[in-house]
């Protein structure tokens, strides 16, 4: 009867520990596919001419994509511009002020926001900006990925506030400083990592979005001058390229995956690093 | 009720000069002078009454201890004395606390903070280099004029707090690499670079040795001289150390209050005494 017992349980475990395993393998197998397939398709088209030259017309081969990398740059720029700043003092407000009733309306909001498909907000830009003026702009598609930012800067803005132990805010005040000041010269530069943690993960995030780009920022062959004009960006060029019927656009889109990736992949490890950091500090 | 027992108990035993020279504590007539005066003190936390009528004195250039079970409102009765409670939600104080005569809530709360200091239970220094503590409540009461002075200052609160010599060649390290002796030194450093009057000291060696606790044992003595100062403690044997008076506190009400010899020798109340000999349940 015990023995059963022992041998319907080493069973169940048997089957659990062979499940999970094979559920863990295939989500880093996946990662580990991808990253790899990157690599060989992508790297191996990789030049100098990809970072500093223009796209080619069709037919020529070479150029690279210098335009839409400067563009992709210029789109977080105003990203984050836009998402930060709001992000990070709704999360202050969150965290430090605000009252039970609205802080939990705000973190609805915010959650819902977080939810809504990108395309949306690219839609929501493209009605506030392109279609009154009347043409597609940098500041457009930067605004757009600025929106989305915005959810998770106050979110993890908040948690990082909240993780600040009281003892140190009430050490500070206990020397004078008042909540305010309290928060701005110890609470704040205490979460400092963290925080600056969650905007470069988000910022990462925001960086491969392509549907609010469409008819934000649309695309663009040439250079973009300012921050009114179309601009090329790296993830729109990479959904144009890979859907083209040319075999070196194909190749090229492979190599705009492979930098995209890199770049995305090196931002989250300084995060990482970053947050690490921040623990031993903080102990 | 209840509540007054221990008030007219206090007004029957409150010490002399007489009581605090039987100690060797009191040279001249400072003993005499009231730093701080508690009267029918209550406190609040939401709908649960943590202190019940407090009335109780405490003298200039004297150490005063807390002892008493842990919940009994030691911590709690401390903090009303810097309105730190204030700062804890759905709160409510009542009865008058004055410090040398006024009234505390007539004080501007930053002031009264910076004239009256505070050392946590658990040391807490602030994220920032060794330095930077001890200057950080010069910089928010704008008591740093300039770079030379800022110095002479967080040196001077250093020593003070018998810490100069063991970090004066890491000032701008991280003051989460020192010791936690050392950060609670530099804690009562931090606290006393802004020259307070008294000093509140929260259980400061709870978490520390033997041999961190006697450093900070030793540091009060030194410190008599310039500051009030009020301990609460868990360690009888520290009590009787160093304080010159004692209160005993049990569920919210100041049980007995007298020079700390008295307290440990001749306790007027049956808890008191059950309490010092360590027959308290
Ligand atoms: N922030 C708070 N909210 C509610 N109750 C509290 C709070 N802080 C302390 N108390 C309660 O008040 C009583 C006294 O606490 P405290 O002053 O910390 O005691 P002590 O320092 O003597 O151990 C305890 O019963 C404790 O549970
Ligand atoms: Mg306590």
């Amino acid at each position: 009867m015990t023995s059963l017992h022992t041998l319907r349980r080493k069973a169940v475990n048997a089957v659990m520990l062979s499940l999970t395993g094979l559920c863990t393998f295939a989500a880093a197998g996946t990662l580990v596919f991808i990253l790899g397939y990157l690599f060989v398709h992508g790297a191996k088209d990789l030049s100098l001419d990809f970072f500093t030259k223009l796209p080619t017309p069709v037919g020529e081969t070479g150029g690279g994509m210098a335009n839409a990398i400067v563009g992709s740059a210029k789109l977080l720029l105003i990203a984050m511009l836009v998402g930060v700043p709001i992000g990070f003092l709704g999360g202050v407000y969150l965290a430090e002020f605000g009252g039970a009733t609205f802080s939990f309306l705000v973190r609805y909001v915010t959650d819902l926001l977080n939810g809504v498909p990108s395309i949306v907000i690219g839609i929501f830009a493209y009605t506030l900006i392109v279609l009154p003026q009347k043409h597609f702009s940098t500041i457009a598609g930067g605004l757009a990925l600025g929106v989305m930012m915005i959810p998770i800067a106050v979110r993890s803005t908040e948690e990082f506030l909240r993780a600040v132990p009281a003892s140190l805010r009430e050490g500070a005040m206990a020397l004078g400083a008042s909540r305010t000041k309290s928060i701005l010269t110890v609470v704040i530069p205490a979460a400092k990592n963290g925080i600056m943690t969650g905007i470069m993960l988000n910022l990462a995030r925001v960086a491969g979005e392509t549907a609010p780009l469409l008819f934000t920022s649309f695309s663009n062959r040439f250079w973009s001058p300012g921050w009114e004009q179309p601009t090329a960006a790296l993830p729109v060029m990479i959904f144009t390229y890979a859907i083209s019927p040319y075999e070196d656009w194909h190749q090229q889109a492979w190599a705009a995956g492979f930098v995209l990736l890199m770049l995305v992949l090196s931002v989250n490890i300084i995060a990482r690093l970053l947050l690490a950091k921040r623990k031993h500090v903080a102990r | 009720m209840q509540a007054s027992a221990p008030k007219s108990q206090m007004e029957l035993t409150m010490p002399t000069p007489t009581n605090s020279s039987a100690l060797g504590a009191s040279e001249g007539t400072s003993a005499s002078t009231i730093k701080l005066s508690a009267t029918d003190l209550n406190f609040h936390y939401g709908s649960f009454q943590a202190l019940h009528g407090i009335s109780m004195k405490i003298y200039a250039n004297r150490v005063t201890a807390f002892i008493g079970p842990s919940g009994c409102g030691k911590s709690t009765f401390l903090r009303t004395l810097n309105r730190l409670n204030e700062a804890v939600r759905n709160t409510r104080v009542d009865g008058t606390v004055l410090l040398d005569g006024q009234d505390i809530h007539d004080i501007e709360v930053s002031e009264l903070r910076r004239r009256v200091g505070m050392v946590f239970q658990r040391s807490n220094p602030f994220p920032k280099s060794i330095f930077e503590n001890v200057a950080y409540g010069l910089r928010i009461n704008g008591m740093a004029s300039n770079r030379a002075r800022l110095r002479e200052a967080v040196e001077q609160s250093l020593r003070r707090a018998a810490l100069w010599d063991e970090v004066k060649d890491k000032l701008n390290q991280s003051a989460y690499g020192l010791s936690g002796g050392q950060q609670q030194r530099l804690c009562i450093a931090r606290a006393l670079a802004v020259n307070p009057e008294v000093l509140l000291l929260d259980e400061p060696c709870s978490a520390l040795d033997p041999i961190a606790t006697a450093k900070i044992e030793d540091l009060i003595f030194q410190l008599k001289d310039s500051c009030t100062i009020v301990i609460v403690t868990h360690n009888m044997q520290q009590a009787a150390r160093v304080a010159d008076f004692t209160g005993f506190f049990l569920l919210g009400r100041l049980i007995e209050f007298d020079g700390t010899t008295v307290i440990f020798k001749n306790p007027a109340k049956k808890e008191t005494e059950d309490y010092v000999t360590g027959r308290f349940g």
